[in-house]
């Protein structure tokens, strides 16, 4: 859809260029610093919201179903990830355990949540300025989430106590294994200049998208 | 160095941070905000190297308790042992997955400490100027924005091993006052890469 000629800043370098009009599944990279300037993703909202909404079902059940479990001497004890958080907090680790939960369920939770309402809002050709404004906070967001680093945790951990009784990952694990694929698909398939291209400019003019439209009506 | 290309600053444009759109900006002196996001506009971000620094130093004062006090301790029937994070790599290996002490031992020690050390030289070459190998330096910034996160892996096998090791009296684990200095070590060197500027290198290059 981008097909007119712009002229941007380099985020790495401050390069000015033009951005070339790209086929599908191409990468315009920064000829000086190498940086990624645009991508064009063939489904570059659908696909995304697809993912997002499959991302939210599986957060929720890598939020309540156990972690791992335990069992020695007859005894089981099982943890989620708030329950790990948790734990941290009443052996009076409360800054650390703050910091878990928000970059294992807070950051997360919110990054599905902001890119769901902005994927949702942009279904419509003329999007709400906030639509700009949430996905701004979500790419922010994003290096915080750290779900991956949390799931190979959680496998150290599984190797760390398997000396010392008979541990197995529990439905939450393999939860958290499809949310790391999905988070990932996420970033790669979503676009957000197509996002930009709808949403309504904060100094009120029309977005892009709408300005094309009504010149192709004339 | 009529053949050098021109960056937007030079132009007396400003690219946004936030949704990227490139605007002219009415006065210098107050660059003010981007008509289309409303993000307020800089052309490098303010105060970079200051913000910098002190993340840095923050992070290596920070990091020397993160390692000298344990992070977990082990209470058995009677006894008990504290382990700090090297402790914890050694016991990974000696149990025999080495794979595994492997990973933690260089997202435990050989990325902040690297951070550390790349974010000082990108610092001093910003600052010196004359920098002549600016695509290797971006490079390097790129690995040390994209890797930080996994320092935090030590930070979420801890958690896990106290949640779940709570058979009091045989058998508990409590959290070691390291976890916090470790944790807040790895938060400040994420924050030390996000608050530099990677344009700063390229001003202060000079074989653009
Ligand atoms: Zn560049
Ligand atoms: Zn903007």
């Amino acid at each position: 859809m981008n097909t007119a000629l712009e002229t941007v800043a380099c985020p790495g370098c401050d390069l000015l260029q033009t951005l070339p009009p790209l086929p599908h599944k191409a990468k315009a990279r920064c000829p000086r610093c190498g940086e990624i300037l645009a991508v064009h993703p063939p489904d570059p909202l659908e696909r995304p919201l697809a993912l997002t909404l499959a991302a939210a079902l599986v957060f929720i059940v890598a939020n309540t179903a156990p972690l791992m479990e335990m069992s020695t001497l007859g005894r089981e004890v099982s943890t989620t990830i708030v329950g790990g958080a948790h734990q941290l907090w009443v052996h009076g680790e409360e800054l650390t355990a703050l910091a878990v939960a928000f970059c294992a369920v807070i950051a997360p939770a919110a990054y599905i949540a902001f890119m769901l309402a902005v994927l949702l809002a942009v279904r419509r050709a003329r999007a709400p300025r906030i639509a700009g404004e949430l996905l701004r906070w979500a790419i922010l967001l994003r290096p915080w989430a750290m779900d991956e680093v949390m799931m190979l945790g959680v496998l150290v951990a599984i190797v760390k106590l398997t000396q010392l009784a008979t541990v197995i990952p529990g439905m939450g694990m393999y939860a958290v294994g499809v949310l790391v694929v999905l988070l990932c698909e996420i970033m790669v398939t979503v676009d957000p200049r197509e996002v930009w291209s709808r949403a309504d400019w904060a100094d009120g003019r029309l977005p892009r998208r709408v300005l094309g439209s009504a010149r192709a009506a004339q | 160095m009529s053949a050098r290309a021109l960056t937007a600053a030079q132009s007396g444009l400003v690219g946004c941070k936030a949704c990227g759109l490139l605007s002219r900006p009415a006065a210098l002196a107050f660059l003010g905000y981007c008509p289309r996001c409303g993000a307020r506009l800089e052309s490098r971000r303010g105060h970079s190297i200051e913000y910098t620094w002190a993340f840095i130093v923050a992070a290596a004062i920070l990091y020397v308790p993160a390692n000298m006090l344990p992070v977990l301790t082990t209470y058995t029937t009677g006894s008990f042992e504290s382990d700090t994070i090297i402790a914890g790599v050694i016991s990974l290996y000696t149990s025999g997955s080495w794979p595994l002490a492997l990973i933690v031992l260089i997202a435990s020690f050989m990325i902040p400490l690297g951070k550390l050390v790349a974010l000082t030289y990108l610092l001093m070459g910003v600052q010196r100027g004359g920098v002549r190998n600016a695509r290797e330096r971006m490079r390097l910034f790129r690995l040390l924005d994209i890797t930080g996160r996994w320092s935090m892996l030590d930070v979420f096998v801890d958690t896990f091993v106290v949640a779940l090791v709570r058979f009091p009296p045989v058998m508990s684990v409590e959290p070691g006052a390291g976890v916090a200095f470790f944790m807040a070590v790895v938060v400040l060197t994420m924050l030390a890469a996000k608050s530099f500027d990677p344009r700063l290198i390229w001003d202060a290059a000079i074989d653009g």
